[in-house]
């Protein structure tokens, strides 16, 4: 079990710039997330999308951002357990206990909860059956592609992934790429490529069509494909893959105790706690009166809240406000030579 | 304020007002419409607010810029008719419009 001052749940900006808040106050944190990176939502959904309301920073993207914030923190060597999901808190006195799915154990007096709108998971195909294949043929993402060596593979998707995994995959297996439309988002190059084995016979591309069924009792015998004139067709595959993104889901955050209002924490305006003494929510997952879901709010929110993570690490210190631009021991903590 | 109906995938029909200038997804967040899970807050980067609209409205629609339909790919069963209701404003013209939820969201 890692004993640290404060664990951070999320590694989206507001989690990052908690990480800092608690940092130059002395504070050791951990942070946890369920993807294998950080940036949460910046990183995710918009890396490339500009951002024009970080304070001084007239336009920046998602990336960018993360890249600043994690530059910012580096003084502060934190550890980052990525693609972990927090599925148990439980209270031991003062602190509390974390459980994450990865069987590691954390004990704080604080956990700030930035969670967004919850964890990303894959986004599932929506047909019955497909669940009883989930893991043993259907795969919504390639940890190790030698296990899709001289398969049948029917690739659902239209961007990125689908089709670098066409590309890479169609190397020692055959491929049908299957998409709802006609038009795929990707590179040029990427595109110019699957244009190109899809001439020299090396992968079959199917459009604009979605998956009707599933054929097959333990293992997928074919699939049926529906397209848009109505018309189906059977494909022989053993395995499918599926790309459609990720989407967001509260998860286990709804069977801790707190006080939820929808798919939000409720917590106080002035320290950012919840109905339990020592967690609290920042950023997009927390509401009070006036919320407003900006990364702006989420920084100014855990700056709040790192004060009374402060007071409950160190109760026999006294709590002094300081600034970065004359303190001393903020500058020591920052790794700053005089 | 025109009147904007939103049907969901058993049929039920609400029919609220909607501000002009605001889209449909936020009149049905304010109306408490259910059917409608926008987790992206209306950024265009989560699908979670994809509607049906008849073939008649459809075409009154302002069009569908790429990004909208690179992130209707993602959407939970999507169709020729479907749309990100973040993307819908709400104007005069639109009095009357009819959308249908899918059967779910995510």
């Amino acid at each position: 079990m890692i004993k640290i001052d404060t664990i951070i749940i999320g590694a989206g900006p507001v989690g990052l710039f908690a990480v800092h808040q608690l940092g130059i106050k002395g504070l050791k944190s951990i942070v946890i997330d369920n993807l294998d990176k950080a940036g949460g939502q910046c990183i995710e959904l918009y890396p490339d999308k500009p951002i024009y309301d970080i304070p001084a920073v007239p336009e920046c993207t998602g990336e960018e951002l993360t890249k600043n914030l994690l530059e910012q923190i580096k003084p502060f060597n934190t550890e980052f357990f990525y693609n972990e999901r927090v599925d148990e808190v439980m209270q031991d006195k003062e602190n509390w206990i974390v459980k994450t799915n990865n069987n590691n154990e954390f004990t704080a007096p604080n956990i700030i909860i930035a969670g967004g709108v919850g964890s990303f998971e894959p986004r599932k195909l929506s047909l019955k059956e497909a669940v009883k294949f989930e893991g043993k043929s259907i795969f919504y993402a390639v940890k190790n592609k030698e296990a899709f060596k001289n398969k049948n593979i029917s690739i659902f998707g239209g961007g990125d992934s689908a089709l670098d995994w066409t590309l890479e995959l169609s190397k020692f297996s055959k491929i049908n790429l299957i998409h709802r439309r006609d038009e795929f988002r990707g590179a040029p190059h990427t595109l110019a490529e699957i244009k190109k084995l899809e001439k020299d016979g090396k992968i079959s591309i199917k459009t604009p069509c979605q998956l009707e069924s599933i054929e097959g009792d333990k293992d997928i015998a074919s699939i049926t494909i529906k397209f848009e004139d109505g018309k189906t067709e059977k494909i022989k595959t053993d395995t499918i893959l599926s790309f459609f993104g990720l989407i967001m889901k509260l998860g286990p955050i709804a069977e801790w105790g707190l006080n939820m209002n929808k798919k939000t924490i409720e917590v106080n305006s002035e320290n950012f706690q919840t109905n339990k003494k020592g967690i609290f929510a920042a950023g997009d997952i927390c509401s009070y009166p006036g919320k407003l879901k900006l990364i702006l709010s989420g920084f100014h929110e855990v700056a709040l809240a790192s004060v009374e993570c402060f007071k409950r690490a160190r109760p026999e210190e006294k709590y002094r406000f300081e600034f970065t631009t004359s303190s001393k021991t903020i500058q020591d903590r920052l790794g700053l030579k005089k | 304020m025109p009147k904007i109906t939103y049907i969901s995938h058993d049929g039920k029909k609400n029919t609220v007002e909607v501000p002009i200038g605001l889209t449909v997804m936020e009149g049905a967040l304010q109306n408490n419409i259910q059917g409608i899970d926008a987790d992206c807050g209306g950024s265009m980067a989560c699908a979670t607010c994809h509607v049906y609209v008849p073939e008649n409205w459809f075409n009154k629609l302002e069009k569908l810029q790429d990004a909208e339909q690179d992130m209707l790919d993602m959407a939970y069963e999507p169709k020729k008719n479907s749309r990100l209701s973040c993307q819908i404003i709400v104007s005069d013209q639109l009095d009357g419009l009819e959308v249908t939820t899918p059967l779910k969201q995510t």
